[in-house]
């Protein structure tokens, strides 16, 4: 790990000013940020540490019903918040499918938002790497890449972004609360991911010095709250990312779909909301031809960047499922494993 | 650059000079105040070997800055036994065998004894085993870990229960 | 039925009971309370700190290295370099002893493999060391990497595994092709894979002149005493090696490696104890690994099920400076009856770290070709798995003819069968489903492992107070050593174990041998229980003789020592206590030595092996792919157990590592660079404890008077054996998809809808 000043402003407004000079990072829960800077792959000269800061650790729920997560709440005590997993159960089970206990209750929301890519030509300081070193090119392009995008990648970059928490958040039209030098503003959770084109350096769009300081979910959203579920496709049952990921919500109206919300993990750089499926599912009957038919326009424009088709069937099939899970309704309690494909598998013990 | 911070290590109040802000917590417990019983098997949050209580919830101890946990309340693996009487989960781990090299074992029973806190996985096998599953055993001792945070489960309610009568 | 304490074995006199009980570890309460100390535990005052730079490519050159910059960090102490790096007292790129593999310390500025050491920075902090490292920026002049069958260099190995025969041929191959009614030809690949220890290599180094104290997790004490003091120039008396305890080892830890050299020279160097400790990913080159595989399988079959021939062929990826090879083809030498067997082992050479043996070398590897390749017969000739194992049981040793010293493998099929449930198992596959609509299937595999045994010594001594101390420098991985073999030696002191103090883990006591291919309780255990005997011969000699003593002139019919008294066979209430005899002849101790000895006749008669059947259930996703081991149940008869708690411990790591080969497990290299580009735990899969919610194993019981006087054989590396096939067999079984390339991953399964 590089030599960096710490600093640890007593305000919002302390912390942007001293992030806002280049070189400058914040620490939150440095789950990524620590990982990130003992590899190498980020060497901030200047580590603002924001966890003292007052307020924005809080869950208030709004008067619409809507809520605003302070952006220092961490990971495990929003899923374990019992209004917002029966208002928002996707998101608590996004929550619980991602990483470890441990590392749930050191990360921010906020963080968890900003967490870098795993692509391992990002991590790997031999390779080239756009997104780390803008111009350097792209290894990972006809390297290892069965994990890789197969949405909105460009020949300068193909990897993914790993957040499960972002995945129902953009289906439920999450906004976060930015402040920034310029002042204070609101980004879409989907609009925070620049997709990488040629510019793949640009994680997000927050602009140098800029801070999260919420992640609102509107009021709109707890209308599928009784059908909504994420489910996570990995290579290990648990403790993994994800291979492919989705967040399904359906407004029903009888057997007909009123409104619904969809967004794939694992598959683009940012959190992929299907738009042209959702819109060709409003209004029609929840059937599997329904979903069939959703899922092809969700993986339409989706093609392998490398070894990694596989990833485009598996992602039409997990569509499907999910849909299908979120029509059957959300669980009564979260499952044993969170989202995974064996939540509701049974028997097997040898501690019963 | 010389930072001054305040902790609470396993009951006792200490105060220490970091000469980097670059000291991790589990460093500072290994290298500077000789408490190596948090392991470091990876030193980036991917095996739970690290795992200690703060402020009563566990955490990988690799991956927080020493400097940013002034004021902290941190228990580790030997602040856990009562003098020589161990804690029900220890006691447990060693019933049914949780262990084998016993180098993840510390990180396994800080998480247990923090799984155990969090009150998510009552007496459901499979939910200790998802919420112990940020504790990699490469010896494969898995099916002792699930049983010994079952049976410490039960040790634990029957004395809240005594303590409640 | 299965019991948890085999009956006592003829024709081996046998003092008390102690053995046989499931006690819990001796280590336990260390171990809980974070006491016991591992090698990066200690911290001696003025240590200083090293790390390891490492190269990025796989073959080619250093040109240079920013020592400068390394150096001007606050902090760093020095810089290693080959144009630095103090004199060694043995050549690196010779061999030294069978494990004495060629390795890497800065001797020159090539690079042979991605993650070789191509520097050492001192610090006086582990972050200045670490940032340090970090600033060399090397610069390479890089030579194309060779990773892969296409571009590897094959070779005609002289031997492979640690010793073994690259070619061995039963029968005529051919002949039996000729007669066979099917023929079953089937080609499997296995990945690299990494030990893993859940402690990385480390080492605290401390000189006191031509002296040297190494705290180092080791499988092997006195045998690399012997090697590092060849390679410092110092007397092998003056290296004192400290393993207490070890976080793992697989065989990752009985062979020395360059890192670990290179930490002890920069304390020689600097006068100064130094500590190293490799990064998780530093430990994917210099430190082991089990090597890729190429294998074919080729099964000839008659009509009634019965294998005429079987022809096991690997190609067995190597460094290209050493020459270790997965023995992979041998594991086909062993299970089933043939009349005509062909093994054979190809050599790769590769841009890569030497492997080396990792639990169940060659064993692992190549039983799960061949238990995958078996069930492929089983469907050919349309019968059930377990049937068509039955029908190729091997009476005598394939090949050989030699009977077997035990053998209880019907059992363990027949116990294993019973547990799982395995009657009524439809024959086709993708029968099965839950009730969640999850396709299941079951699979079986047969487990198998010799009983190889190592030289080894012990020393007991019998003190005044009637308590005894018994030495030997053995190490405890996790299999539970310090336990079990202190178990041996209470019993053979007819003693309790609690009376008995054991001291291991240190270089000093007499040689424990190699904890390693699953032998170290019967070697170690046979050295203690030879040494134990000794005191007791000793003792019996001096209250025989005594003429005030109840037992004197018991000198024919001999005495028995159990409890703490020796009593004569022929009446056991004539009996007196250690303490009396020892108090009435005034000795303050008597000193007993012993080692490892076995009838040589025997172990050429009989042909010795551990034995099992694993039953596997799997839950696949039908259309998601995603697998789950939902069920394993391992019937194992591994002779005499001494303590059945830790052995079951031994057979579920086993089996779960048979789990993570078949369904996780494999390091991933850019073809291009020969770098791992999931060099770390977070995405080089190892198994979590989602990954194995239901594993069981059953004691079979089995007595083995031949295999050693203890009756003992090994349960180390068994339950690797055997798994990894049971569930490649048993996700066929699920979605009638085989897959020969491990692991097992979900677009393997997503060819139907």
């Amino acid at each position: 790990m590089n030599r960096f000043e710490y600093i640890r402003p007593a305000s919002v407004a302390e912390a942007v000013g001293a992030a806002a000079q280049p070189g400058s990072a914040y620490l939150a829960g440095g789950t990524n940020l620590l990982d990130l800077m003992k590899v190498g792959a980020y060497r901030p000269e200047r580590v603002v540490d924001i966890t003292r800061l007052q307020g924005l650790d809080r869950i208030d729920w709004r008067p619409d019903g809507g809520v605003r997560i302070g952006a220092l709440v961490r990971n495990s005590d929003l899923a374990s918040d019992a209004r917002f997993r029966k208002t928002y159960p996707a998101v608590a089970e996004a929550l619980l499918s991602g990483a470890s206990p441990q590392l749930r209750n050191a990360a921010t929301v906020g963080g968890n938002l900003l967490q870098r890519t795993r692509c391992p030509y990002f991590f790997d300081l031999a390779s080239a790497c756009n997104r780390r070193t803008p111009g350097s090119g792209c290894d990972a392009r006809l390297g290892e890449n069965r994990l890789h995008a197969v949405l909105g990648w460009s020949e300068h970059c193909i990897a993914t972004h790993p957040s499960d928490f972002c995945v129902p958040l953009a289906a439920l039209d999450a906004v976060v609360e930015v402040e920034g030098p310029d002042g204070a503003r609101e980004i879409a959770v989907e609009a925070l991911y620049p997709l990488p084109g040629a510019t793949p350096e640009r994680e997000t769009a927050l602009t140098p010095g800029e801070l999260i300081l919420a992640i609102r979910l509107p009021a709109e959203a707890t209308a599928v709250s009784r059908n909504a579920r994420y489910l996570k496709v990995r290579d290990r049952t648990s403790y993994a990312f994800a291979v492919v990921s989705a967040a399904a919500a359906l407004e029903l109206d009888g057997g007909v779909i009123r409104k619904a919300r969809l967004a794939l993990g694992g598959v683009a750089a940012r959190p992929w909301r299907a738009w042209d499926a959702e819109a060709a599912l409003a209004g029609a009957p929840a059937s599997a031809d329904a979903f069939a038919r959703a899922a092809d326009l969700a993986l339409a424009e989706a093609r392998p960047s490398g070894e990694n088709a596989f990833k485009i069937e598996l992602a039409r099939r997990l569509v499907v499922r999910v849909l299908q899970q979120a029509l059957e309704g959300t669980p009564e309690a979260m499952p044993a494993l969170p989202a995974s494909p064996f939540a509701l598998t049974s028997g097997a013990s040898h501690a019963a | 650059m010389s930072l001054s911070i305040s902790f609470n290590i396993n009951g006792q109040p200490r105060t220490v000079e970091l000469d980097d802000p670059r000291i991790t917590l589990l460093d500072l417990l290994r290298e500077r105040l000789a408490l190596t019983g948090a392991k470091k098997g990876c030193d980036r949050g991917q095996c739970g070997a690290c795992t200690v209580l703060v402020d009563g919830r566990r955490i990988n101890s690799c991956l927080a800055l020493a400097v940013s946990l002034d004021g902290a309340a941190v228990t580790t693996i030997e602040g856990l036994a009562d003098g020589e009487r161990l804690h029900p989960v220890q006691a447990a781990f060693i019933a049914h065998d949780g262990f084998q090299c016993g180098f993840c074992t510390p990180g396994q029973i800080m998480s247990a004894v923090g799984l155990l806190a969090e009150g998510q996985a009552g007496d459901d096998p499979e939910r200790i085993r998802e919420l112990m599953s940020g504790n990699i055993c490469r010896c494969g001792a898995y099916r002792g870990i699930t049983e010994a945070v079952l049976d410490a489960q039960k040790a634990l309610d029957g004395s809240n229960r005594e303590n409640a009568a | 039925m299965p019991l948890e304490t085999p009956a006592p074995i003829a024709p081996y006199r046998r003092h008390g009971s102690n053995a046989g009980q499931p006690l819990t570890r001796r280590d336990g309460e260390l171990k809980v309370t974070g006491r016991a100390t591992y090698a990066a535990d200690n911290h001696p005052e003025g240590m200083l700190y090293a790390v390891t730079a490492v190269s990025s490519i796989a073959r080619g050159r250093v040109t240079f290295l920013d020592v400068a910059a390394a150096k001007a960090h606050p902090g760093v102490v020095e810089v290693l370099t080959p144009a630095n790096r103090p004199p060694l007292a043995h050549d690196p790129d010779k061999k030294l002893g069978m494990f004495g593999f060629r390795i890497e310390v800065l001797q020159d500025d090539s690079v042979r493999y991605v993650n070789q050491p191509i520097a050492l920075v001192v610090g006086e902090t582990l972050e200045a060391a670490t940032e340090g490292a970090a600033l060399l920026n090397p610069r390479y002049e890089v030579e194309p990497a060779r990773t892969g069958l296409d571009n590897g260099e094959r070779y005609a190995p002289a031997a492979i595994g640690v010793g073994g025969a690259p070619r061995t041929a039963y029968g005529d191959v051919e002949a039996g092709f000729a007669a066979a009614d099917t023929i079953v030809e089937a080609d499997y690949a296995t990945p690299t894979q990494f030990h893993n220890a859940m402690e990385p290599h480390a080492v605290v180094a401390q000189w006191d002149g031509d002296h040297v104290t190494l705290d180092m997790p080791n499988q092997a004490l006195v045998m690399s005493r012997e090697a590092y003091a060849a390679w410092f120039g110092i007397a092998p008396e003056n290296v004192l090696i400290r393993s207490p305890f070890l976080g793992g080892g697989f065989g990752s830890k009985a062979i020395l490696n360059g890192p670990q050299i290179l930490a002890i020279l920069a304390a020689r160097l600097l006068q100064r104890p130094v500590k190293l400790a490799l990064t998780r990913s530093q430990m994917y080159g210099p430190v082991g690994h089990r090597g890729r595989t190429w294998q074919t399988l080729r099964l000839g079959l008659d009509g009634e099920g019965r294998l005429t021939a079987l022809h096991h062929r690997s190609i067995a990826a190597t460094s290209s400076f050493e020459d270790f090879l997965e023995p992979a083809a041998n594991a086909s030498l062993y299970p089933y009856a043939s009349p005509a067997i062909l093994a054979e082992t190809h050599g790769l050479r590769l841009d890569i770290g030497t492997p080396g043996p990792m639990r169940a070398p060659g064993e692992a590897s190549g039983s799960a070709a061949l238990e995958a390749a078996m069930d492929e017969a089983a469907e050919a000739c349309g019968m059930d798995p377990l049937d068509f194992r039955l029908a190729n049981y091997a009476q005598t040793e394939p090949g050989t003819g030699r009977p077997y010293s035990s053998k209880a493998l019907r059992e363990c099929y027949a116990e294993g069968a019973k547990r799982f449930g395995w009657a009524g198992r439809p024959l086709q596959p993708r029968q099965m489903r839950d009730e969640n609509g999850l396709l299941v299937g079951w699979g079986v595999g047969t487990a198998l492992f010799p009983c190889p045994h190592f030289p080894a010594q012990a020393r007991a001594t019998l003190r005044a107070d009637g308590t005894a101390l018994v030495e030997t420098a053995g190490a405890d991985m996790g299999q539970g050593a310090w336990t079990a073999l202190a178990q041996i030696a209470a019993e053979a002191l007819g003693l309790d174990p609690d009376q008995v103090e054991f001291h291991s883990g240190v270089s000093s006591l007499p040689d424990g041998g190699v904890a390693g291919g699953s032998g170290h309780t019967a070697s170690a255990g046979l050295a203690l229980h030879n040494a134990g005997e000794d005191v007791i011969a000793q003792l019996a000699e001096l209250a025989i003789n005594d003429p005030a003593s109840p037992l004197f002139g018991a000198g024919n019919i001999g005495v028995v020592a159990r409890s703490g008294r020796l009593r004569r066979r022929d009446d056991e209430t004539r009996s007196e206590t250690y303490v009396d005899i020892l108090t009435r002849v005034g000795r303050g101790a008597v000193v007993g030595t012993g080692r490892m000895a076995r009838d040589e006749e025997a172990a050429r008669t009989w042909a010795m092996y551990s034995h099992g059947a694993v039953f596997a259930e799997v839950k696949v996703d039908p259309e998601l792919g995603q697998v789950r081991a939902t069920r394993l149940v391992g019937a194992f008869a591994a002779g005499r157990l001494v303590n059945p708690r830790l052995v079951r411990s031994q057979y579920y790591g086993g089996m779960i590592w048979g789990l993570s080969f078949a369904l996780l497990e494999e390091a991933v290299a850019d073809r291009r660079t020969g770098r791992i580009m999931n060099a770390d735990l977070a995405e080089y899969h190892v198994p979590v404890s989602t990954d194995a919610p239901s594993v069981d194993a059953i004691l079979v019981p089995e007595e083995d008077a031949y295999v050693n006087p203890l009756g003992i054989k090994g349960v180390g590396e068994i339950g690797v054996t055997g798994t990894v096939g049971a569930i490649a067999n048993a996700v066929w079984h699920a979605t009638g998809v085989r897959i020969r390339r491990f692991p097992i991953r979900m677009e393997d399964l997503m060819t139907r809808r």
